[in-house]
């Protein structure tokens, strides 16, 4: 399994173009916030930019806080979510490390599903998924980050 | 949001209240510019000054703002400072999205606060903010201090102005979001007048997709054409200051105030020169991965032990021809300096650039001395005009407060007219002759992106009056259509008329997409109307002698051309204002 990394967002031109692609592709929606990545100036356009972005924790918290069982742990990392099941209390967005799930104005939870269709809307190779192999090997090594 | 009508919040600062209003017209005015023109229609006071706080300053967008890639322009409208009469500036950075996901067509502000405020929009929030704090400070600072004390950084936007709006100058800007601008004809003065120092959008609702599957073909076809093929590569790669150069090389690049229209010595100031030398990296629009924003560095050592700190200042074509080329100021960094201190002032670049000059030039004659400009101005002077502009964006003295109503206002004081570089307002940043000095004084922007003048000059040796008039007429009309929709003009080539009549039809306006030849004419003659109801006299326009004595490429200014070219024009566009509403659909 592969996860989607953000190795190169200081390429970053704040296009919101990963963000609007996956709300497009992936949720059904049009939106910079109803989106597994989003993008967020870091004090200001002049500073840069960053993804709110799962880090495909295993185990996650997130999973591990869902009380009805719609968040799964996800094979390789991140999670699996069945809507359905979902009874909008928030505790994953609460628990999230990265503050990476997104809950909409009716709780609806909004979190990575690492499927990587945002990648190919990148106009500056910001994104790239990577392979599991290559997670747990840098997360072996101790000050590396992806 | 798809609807048959257009969503507006109306924000009335006397009393502190907003009121949604759903205003049909969608299929007749589409958005941005048409919804502009008739929301002033509705809610201005053509006859009273644009000082009257009554007065309504506009933002609009369009129905395919967000749903396509580079949709990503937000049209504001108001009467100008400048000439008293209805305007638009165009401006980017992440208002148009924001707008869109606060779920308005358009924001229209009236009043004027008891005191300075910051109005907060969004699509659950309305709120005017005491801001006497911010009064006074640049649009950088304004900027830095609402970013920390509001919420939703990245998908907000963040409009404000500087000292310059405050002071009134009809030159004042609207900074968007840091790096972008509804740059020209003084929208800046119009927020001073009202009390408003800002205005933060948020973006914070999400709308359901268009059903089928049409739309997201369609996405994907245009994404592709627009980052995978070579035709936006000018705007991503060099930028528009690629124009430097090669302006320059045809001899069609105002230098010295126009007294030239090249420079022997350019090289300091190129975009390859900013390239390689200044260029710490690029930007975008929300909703436009070209990326055409590039910022280059200034760096300011202000302590003799080598402490340094440093900016980071957007660059452009058109800064750089008013910053540099025309007070001869050849050096990249002095340019990039000049620009952050008009960005702090809140002032727009161009005409600060073009009336420094007039300026530099009047005090070259002796009409004017160090009495008026408090520095001796001297073309090449960066420490000088430095000085200037922020004397310019503090109105400073007298003359000042005057030449921030524009270069010929100056003049007509301390004479000079003749050579002041106004064509409607301070010039664009092209010599290339006669079809674009008429183009910019009469078009309704007054600017160089109201139709390709510049790029008709270029490609046409003849002097067929009728032929180019006709050129400017249809070319203006398939401008507005963009920025009805909104679309970024860099676009031009992608979204053509069938291309817009997909999108619409994509996204489920269908209606609309079927007539956007009546459209567009309805609402290119619909500006003109209102032009004309706020006092625009297309025949009454002078065009100063600079712009007959200068030499561009093709030789000297063919006198004849030039006024049989400004007759027809000022004709049509008299045809186009007076002409009856084309029905609607």
């Amino acid at each position: 399994m592969k996860i989607l990394g953000t190795p190169r967002m200081e390429r970053c031109i704040g296009c919101h173009s990963c963000s609007l692609a996956c709300a497009r592709l992936v949720h059904k929606k049009l939106s910079w916030d109803s989106a597994g990545i989003r993008i967020r100036s870091t004090g200001g356009l002049s500073s840069g930019f960053d993804a709110a972005l799962c880090m495909a924790c295993e185990p996650a918290p997130c999973a591990a806080a869902c009380p009805t069982g719609a968040y799964t742990q996800r094979k390789g990392g991140g999670v699996t979510v069945k809507k359905k099941l979902c009874i909008r209390c928030g505790a994953c967005a609460t628990v999230c490390p990265a503050d990476a799930i997104y809950l909409d104005h009716s709780g609806e939870p909004f979190v990575c599903i690492h499927c990587g269709l945002c990648v190919a809307f990148c106009p500056h190779d910001c994104l790239e998924m990577v392979d599991e192999t290559t997670v747990m090997a840098l997360r072996s090594r101790k000050g590396v980050v992806l | 949001m798809i609807r048959d009508y257009f969503r507006v919040l109306k924000v009335d600062l006397a009393t502190g209240k907003g009121q949604i209003q759903e205003i049909e017209g969608r299929n007749s005015w589409a958005g941005g510019s048409g919804l502009a023109a008739l929301l002033f229609d509705r809610m201005g006071l053509p006859g009273r000054s644009w000082e009257d706080p009554d007065q309504p300053l506009i933002f609009a967008i369009g129905p395919l703002t967000g749903y396509f890639p580079l949709m990503s322009k937000v049209v504001c409208a108001f009467k100008s400072p400048y000439h008293d009469q209805y305007a638009e500036s165009h401006g980017g950075g992440r208002s148009a999205l924001a707008l869109r996901f606060a779920d308005l067509d358009a924001l229209v502000i009236t009043g004027r606060a008891r005191g300075p405020s910051c109005l907060v929009v969004g699509s659950r929030t309305l709120e005017i903010k005491d801001a006497h704090y911010l009064w006074g400070r640049s649009a950088m600072k304004t900027g830095q201090m609402l970013r920390t004390m509001s919420g939703g950084a990245g998908h907000r936007s963040i409009l404000r102005i500087g000292p310059a709006g405050e002071n009134g100058s009809a030159m004042a800007c609207i900074n968007v979001d840091t790096h972008r601008h509804f740059g020209r004809l003084g929208g800046g003065a119009v927020m001073g007048n009202k009390n408003l120092k800002a205005v933060v959008i948020m973006g914070d609702a999400s709308f359901d997709l268009p059903v089928g599957k049409e739309y997201g073909k369609l996405f994907q076809n245009l994404y592709s054409q627009l980052t995978t093929t070579s035709m936006m590569d000018k705007y991503h790669n060099l930028g528009t200051p690629i124009n430097v150069a090669v302006l320059n090389g045809i001899q069609a690049l105002p230098c010295r105030n126009l007294q030239a229209t090249s420079e022997e010595d350019i090289s300091g100031i190129t975009g390859e020169t900013f390239a390689d030398r200044t260029l710490l990296r690029n930007g975008a629009c929300a909703g436009c991965p070209v990326g055409c924003i590039h910022l280059g560095f200034v760096r300011e050592k202000f302590h003799e032990k080598n402490q340094y700190i440093y900016h980071q200042v957007p660059y452009d074509h058109e800064p750089i021809f008013a910053m540099g080329a025309m007070l001869e100021v050849l050096d990249a960094f002095e340019v990039l300096t000049l620009l952050e201190t008009a960005e702090k002032m809140g002032l727009d670049v161009m005409s600060a650039g073009v009336a420094l000059a007039w300026a530099t030039e009047a005090t070259e004659k002796g009409l004017i001395s160090e009495k008026e400009t408090l520095v001796p101005l001297k073309f090449g002077d960066e420490r000088a005009y430095e000085a200037a502009v922020r004397h310019l964006g503090y109105a400073a003295n007298d003359f000042y407060r005057m030449l921030g109503q524009g270069a010929l206002k100056a003049a007509e004081k301390y004479g000079g007219s003749d050579f002041a570089c106004v064509l409607g307002q301070e010039m664009g940043g092209y010599a290339t002759g006669e079809v674009f000095f008429v183009s910019q004084a009469l078009g309704f922007r007054h600017s160089h992106l109201d139709a390709g003048g510049y790029s008709y000059d270029q490609k046409h040796a003849g002097k067929d009056v009728g032929h180019a008039v006709e050129f400017l007429v249809q070319d203006e009309k398939a401008r507005v259509l963009l920025t009805s929709m909104v679309s970024c003009l860099f676009a031009r080539e992608v979204y053509k008329e069938t291309v817009l009549s997909d999108c619409l039809n994509a996204v489920g306006y269908r209606s609309l997409a079927e007539n956007l030849a009546p459209v567009s004419g309805r609402i290119q003659s619909k500006r003109w109307q209102i032009r004309m109801k706020t006092g625009f006299d297309p025949a009454s326009v002078k065009i100063p002698a600079r712009f007959r004595q200068v030499v561009p490429w093709k030789g000297p200014i063919d006198m004849d051309y030039m006024d049989s070219l400004q007759q027809t024009y000022a004709q049509k566009i008299r045809d186009m204002g007076t002409m009856e509403e084309i029905g609607t659909p």
